[in-house]
């Protein structure tokens, strides 16, 4: 244990003396005693005390004492805050010094003081140092804004900042253009919603020019943001891929790594037949294998990452298993590793080696390497059928080692072989046998028990073998224990004259003696069907069993799709997404891979400008071919999700439509309309009337930003003029690639529609349900973990009031528009089910409904990262659940 | 972004500690220890999450070195830091060791001030960091201003690995091709695997800003070059080209340009640096072939024979050649002969270890042994592990060679002419074993 001194009363006389040493006039004896005091700050010592004395000494013009002078105040201005208001003087002349470095280290060390009496006197000297003449100052002052803005993201807005930040990105020196991106993503995380860094094909094309020139760590920075961006179409993402593989060939790993995750996440959108496409997933095979002559630990996170990019593109690495083959030297966390990716690579092609090096791995030192290896030999078996028999010859030549914990790891994968292969290695099962006594662990005993059990009929001794596991019932763990009884059972409805007794004493064990509600449960409903209808217990306990699946620990699709958007970082080292390891809104964000070839740039750019400057010529320009896009209606969505299980999911509710535009206001155009989300595809639906006496043409239309970005992905098709008192009705496909601002209330949505006469705006609302997305189902084991994880006071509680239904015929309505129950339980006549939705933008929400039994008021409480949304959810579920 | 970053000593105590960020508390240091220092065993990943904390370590003989993190950082690039962090103290003040970082600890903090602003790693290039942060008296005062607006735009701009003004009585450049060759033969000499990782050493003293470019026997340049009829290099365009797998560079290397038309060129740092790292697995000269026999004689007795041949010209000389035999666990007893070198049994490593000092290309030698073993009743057979061999030849196994490297300066009176250029080629053994 180290010695604390405690300063207070300082019985050393230590404090004392560094007081008198720093007021000395001598210039060597003052920096000697601050490299002191600051010893004494690293190992933890209390120096708060000597404050007073250290600022005395910061007005000086040597520098080396000016530095050690700040890294004292850092660390202590916050537990003093009224006396670091000493130091803003000199804090503020220094960021006028004719000397860059100085200016620079002033601005940077004013940033780490979090006091909020600081900060204010910080936005002056900042503002000028974001125009420096020297770019020196100017990077400094970017990273800057960021450290303001974490203590008071306020005052950074309310100052104008970010629009100087923004402006950086245009700078003429490539590392103020990394900071200042750097620093935009950060501050961009904490909003999720705000369109800050506001990335377009002219900002992007400043980003790749920047970074041919900039340092590795700049590059990094602008990689990483590059990411973000979701490109118009293929042809776009084409042309950033080919101005980002040159960063493949760069020595610093985690600038390829992220140049790896740009690649990854725009091939998305490449067409599968083109050239390009092809010469991509050959060129990132390479660098990724070189990875894997990096240091250790570059390598374990490369590797964390290739298990990643090999689950979703095996194409790519599928020629490389040499490379992945374990060396003696590798550290153990790479060497597991290296076994996971040789299991996921192995096929037929190359199973003869994979076979060979993993019989070597399982003579190995390492208790945990050699159980992978073991059972990755099961696995191979599981996966390429050919070479099944060799792989359970060689976990029998592994068996014969007689080593503990290899024969045990042997039987719990053969297990799962006989299940796989059935009725074709058994001949085995005499050897299995043989190390019966051996086995200690439950998962061993477990399968080794189910053995006995499956194939009863052909071990003669299966009755003494399974009653001498019956000895120890109640010492035994809940797997054994539930194995067992399955097994007796099964003996008995085998052999049914000798094992009587026997099954007798375990349904009893397991039933009057056990304290565990599963085994009891499991108990009575073994004895209740022996005892009133045996060929039904046959068919239920020796049913054919499903088949198991090649892969294991496959990572589920969604997730999987969001942590390749986060290769590099310690998400895809983890294999979690950032929310489950991250405290509060930053990352919490869920970021997908873009869709297969988009046309969204036909529509969008001319929304942004539509409403200042009126209809222009904007929807004339429009190709008219755009129309048969995808006005695709109903039947699709019924196609989605049988999941449920019960009954079929009723549609989305579409509203009725209501009038939005009074012929009175519009010169006689009257429009009425609602929204509806059909298989996935958003429609406005409109109903056109003309009141007036002439004929109307030309209609156009176009909506104002909004909180969603929701925007027409075509051009309105009103294809023939409209006469006096004619209705027509149209169908406007909505995207949401339009630009995004915060309406109040957020449902809310401007409208402009042009025709010959005029341009006449309205503002309408859609329900929120109009947003969710079809994949919306949460994974069932995050659902606790971000529930827990959300503060309580984000927390928002409604009462749905005067609904006849069951929680089923509920959750089945409430799937029909995309609200997904993904667990349900009940308590005490209560239902509770547990519920998830996604936005399009992202944004989860979920939900606990709570449903009681005769009681038509339902009770919702619903948890969102995003507070705000809470409301309109409610009133989704309102709608859904009364229509 | 990085949080925090602290150095320990072996025992756990804090030698550097530098918190950037709020959300990393006093109480991380000694989470760190208790749970990763001092863990009772062997550490299972160079990432450690306690507590919603992130650690990512790294070690330098027995100095941890650990970053600190809350967030979703990017886990690769804190990795390069930290290694760079280290190239720089090493820069510095030599060897990362308990008693130089103590003395050195201001250094540590200005250079920690320097090079991580907020979390975000800045410019981290020697050369640079040592125009204005020294500890030998204080550079920051007698400065111009040009001095200091040289200094910064160095620090922040295109070529923030070198200082301009650097001046040489003597032009001067080393080229070290060095070369790890990796072998897994079968006994009966079917090459399994085969690979070349290599790496470009440059050591440059040259004047000013010098542009140089760098040619090599690439097989994609050479036939490009083919094709359209030009050589710049008529002697030596008869040999044989490689085909290279993989390559990355040194950031001083312009990698558009290397993408484009497959030309590297680039200003280089001043001094040593690593300009390239590349990757072979076609075409590999394997320097010795091993060539083993293994002959059971009852239950008791082995006997071994290996030859060596050596498989280069004949006017070159392998040195450091050790050839490492394995013996069963159970071996009582070894016999040796060996015409060449020395061989001796060592118990403790389980092998026959021969050593030659010095074999000319084309040559053959062999050892042969008598392995007395002890009786066993273990079942389990001897796993026969492979016969390895380590060995330094003055050639890349590659087949790589330099064509030229040119140097042009035009600011400064130096042709290309006047740099001394010294080329060298090392081919080591890696990993390089075959079966028996």
């Amino acid at each position: 244990l180290k010695v604390i001194n405690c300063c207070v009363w300082d019985p050393s006389g230590e404090i004392f003396e560094l007081k008198a040493e720093l007021n000395s006039d001598k210039k060597e004896k003052k920096k000697e005693a601050v490299k002191k005091v600051i010893a004494s700050m690293t190992v933890g010592k209390d120096v708060s005390a000597l404050f007073p004395d250290v600022v005395n000494c910061m007005q000086t013009d040597n520098l080396e004492l000016k530095k050690l002078v700040y890294l004292y105040l850092m660390n202590y201005a916050k537990s003093q805050p009224d006396m670091a208001i000493m130091a803003v003087n000199t804090f503020v002349k220094d960021c006028e010094d004719p000397n860059p470095l100085i200016r620079a280290l002033a601005v940077r060390t004013m940033g780490c003081i979090r006091v909020d009496k600081i900060t204010e006197y910080l936005c002056e000297p900042l503002r000028k140092c974001l125009k420096d003449e020297d770019p020196y100052v100017r990077k400094t002052a970017a990273v800057c804004v960021a450290k303001l803005h974490d203590i008071n993201a306020q005052l950074v807005e309310d100052q104008g900042f970010l629009d100087t930040l923004k402006d950086l990105i245009s700078d003429s020196n490539p590392m103020v253009v990394a900071n200042a991106v750097a620093a935009l993503s950060e501050i961009a995380e904490s909003h999720p919603n705000s369109n800050l860094l506001d990335l377009n094909p002219q900002t992007i094309n400043k980003l790749l020019t920047a970074l041919n020139e900039c340092t590795e760590w700049g590059q990094i920075f602008i990689l990483d943001c590059l990411a973000n961006y979701m490109p118009c179409d293929d042809r776009e993402s084409q042309s950033i891929c080919e101005r980002v593989t040159p960063r493949l060939s760069h020595a610093n790993s985690a600038v390829v790594l992220s140049a790896v995750k740009v690649l990854m996440k725009f091939m998305e959108m490449l067409p599968k037949d083109l050239d390009y496409y092809g010469t991509l997933l050959k060129k990132l095979a390479p660098p990724l294998v070189t990875l894997l002559s990096a240091e250790a630990e570059l390598q374990y996170v490369a590797l964390r990452n290739i298990n990643l990019i090999v689950q979703k593109r095996p194409e790519i690495l599928k020629h490389e298993m040499k490379v992945f083959f374990v060396k003696y030297n590798d550290p153990i966390y790479v060497k597991l590793e290296k076994l996971d990716i040789m299991i996921r690579l192995a096929s037929q092609a190359n199973i003869a080696q994979v076979l060979a090096e993993l019989k070597e791995y399982a003579t190995e030192v390492d208790v945990d390497f050699v159980r992978k290896a073991v059972r990755a030999i099961g696995r191979c078996a599981i996966k390429v059928e050919q070479s099944a028999e060799r792989c359970v010859s060689t976990l029998l030549d592994l068996i014969q080692t007689k080593v503990n914990y290899v024969v045990q790891e042997a039987i719990v994968v053969i297990k799962d072989i006989f299940r796989k292969y059935p009725n074709k290695y058994e001949s085995v099962i005499a050897t299995l046998c043989e190390n019966l006594d051996s086995l200690d662990e439950p998962e061993a005993r477990a399968a080794m028990i189910w053995i006995v059990g499956e194939y009863a009929e052909r071990i003669d001794n299966a009755d003494e073998l399974l009653e001498s596991f019956l000895e120890g019932f109640h010492d035994e763990s809940a797997q054994v224990q539930l194995q067992l009884l399955t097994a007796i059972v099964k003996l008995f409805l085998k052999k049914p004259t000798e094992t009587q007794e026997l099954v007798q004493q375990v349904l009893s064990l397991a039933t009057q003696d056990s304290d565990n509600p599963d085994l009891r449960d499991r108990g009575y409903i073994y004895w209740r069907l022996l005892s009133t209808d045996p060929v039904a217990a046959k068919e239920v306990v020796l049913a054919e069993k499903p088949l198991i699946s090649e892969e294991t620990d496959l990572i589920e699709p969604t997730l999987l799709e969001e942590l390749i958007c986060h290769i590099g970082t310690l998400a895809s080292v983890y294999h979690k997404p950032p929310s489950a390891f991250v405290e509060g809104s930053r990352g919490v964000q869920h970021k997908r891979l873009p869709a297969r070839a988009g046309s969204c740039l036909l529509y969008s750019p001319a929304a942004s400008h539509f409403m200042g400057a009126g209809l222009g010529v904007a929807p004339a320009a429009m190709p008219a071919s755009l129309g048969g896009a995808p006005a695709v209606g109903g039947g699709l969505g019924d196609l989605f999700d049988l999941g449920g299980g019960v009954g079929m999911p009723t549609g989305s509710y579409v509203a009725p439509k209501t009038v939005w535009l009074l012929a009175i206001k519009a010169k006689g155009l009257e429009i009425s309309g609602t929204f509806a989300r059909r298989g996935g595809i958003i429609q406005m639906d409109l109903s056109l009337t003309n009141k007036a006496m002439s004929v109307m043409t030309d209609f156009a239309v176009q909506f104002n930003r909004n909180s969603f970005g929701l925007a027409p992905a075509g051009p309105m098709q009103v294809l023939t003029p409209l006469s006096p008192n004619q209705t027509i009705d149209v169908s406007l496909p909505l995207s949401m690639s339009g630009p995004v601002m915060k309406m109040e209330p957020l449902n809310n949505l401007q409208v402009a529609v042009k025709n010959n006469i005029d341009v006449f705006y309205f503002s309408c609302q859609y329900p929120l349900s109009l947003l969710f997305v079809e994949d919306g189902r949460f994974y069932r084991q995050v659902f606790l973990a971000t529930w827990k994880d959300i503060p309580n006071d984000s927390e928002a509680q409604f009462q749905i009031k005067d609904i006849h239904l069951n929680s089923d015929v509920a959750s089945n309505k409430l799937q029909g528009s995309n609200i997904f129950t993904i667990a349900k339980r009940t308590v005490e006549g209560q239902d509770m089910l547990y519920q998830s939705i996604k936005l399009t933008n992202g944004i989860w929400v979920l939900a606990e409904m709570r449903i009681q039994t005769g009681n038509p008021n339902y009770t919702l409480s619903i948890k969102c990262r995003a507070p705000e949304v809470c409301q309109f959810v409610y009133q989704c579920y309102e709608l859904v659940l009364k229509n | 972004m990085i949080g925090g970053l602290f150095i320990y000593n072996h025992k756990g105590e804090v030698l550097i500690s530098r918190v950037y960020r709020d959300d990393i508390g006093r109480n991380a240091v000694d989470a760190f220890r208790v749970n990763v220092i001092h863990a009772r065993q062997q550490v299972r990943s160079p990432v450690t999450n306690i507590a919603r904390t992130s650690f990512f370590h790294v070690k330098r003989s027995n100095i941890w070195l650990a970053a600190v993190t809350k967030q979703n950082v990017n886990a690769a690039m804190v990795f390069e830091f930290l290694y760079k962090m280290c190239d720089v103290m090493t820069a510095y003040f030599g060897k990362i060791s308990e008693e130089n970082i103590k003395n050195n600890f201001v250094l540590i903090y200005e250079l920690l001030d320097e090079i991580l602003d907020f979390g975000y790693p800045q410019n981290s290039e020697t050369g640079a960091l040592k125009t204005f942060i020294t500890q030998q008296g204080i550079k920051g005062q007698p400065q111009t201003k040009e001095e200091q607006s040289q200094i910064t735009s160095q620090v922040t701009g295109q070529i923030g690995w070198r200082r301009e003004g650097i001046k040489y009585r003597r032009n001067e450049l080393f080229l070290d091709v060095l070369e790890s060759v990796n072998l897994l033969m079968s006994p009966q000499g079917q090459v399994l695997s085969a690979h070349v990782s290599g790496r470009v050493m440059m050591k440059s003293y040259l004047s000013g800003m010098p542009e140089c470019k760098f040619g090599m026997n690439d097989k994609i340049v050479i036939d490009k070059q083919g094709k359209g009829g030009t050589t710049d290099d008529p002697g030596k365009s008869g040999k044989q080209s490689i085909a290279i797998d993989d390559c990355t560079f040194h950031q001083c290397v312009r990698l558009s340009k290397f993408d484009s038309e497959r030309s590297i060129s680039f200003i280089p740092p001043d001094g040593e640096y690593e300009l390239m790292r590349y990757r072979t697995t076609k075409d590999i000269i394997l320097p010795f072939r091993v060539i083993p026999l293994v002959r059971e004689v009852g239950r008791t007795k082995l006997e071994v024979k290996v030859v060596i041949k050596s498989n280069f010209k004949p006017s070159l000389l392998a040195q450091k050649i050790e050839v490492r035999i394995p013996t069963p666990l159970n071996t009582s007893g070894v016999q040796v002969i060996c015409m060449k070198g020395k061989a001796k049994y060592k118990a403790s490593e389980n092998a026959i270890v021969w050593k030659i000092k010095r074999m000319a290309g084309m040559k053959e030698s062999q050892i042969s042994a008598e392995i007395e073993l002890l009786p066993t009743n273990d079942k389990k057979k001897w796993a026969r592990p492979p016969i390895s061999m380590n060995f330094e030849v003055p050639f890349a196994p590659s087949g790589l060679k330099v064509r030229y490297l040119k140097v042009f300066e035009s600011k400064l009176n130096y042709s290309d002419h006047d740099v001394i250029k010294w080329v060298r080629y090392i081919g080591r053994s890696g990993i390089y074993e075959t079966r028996c």
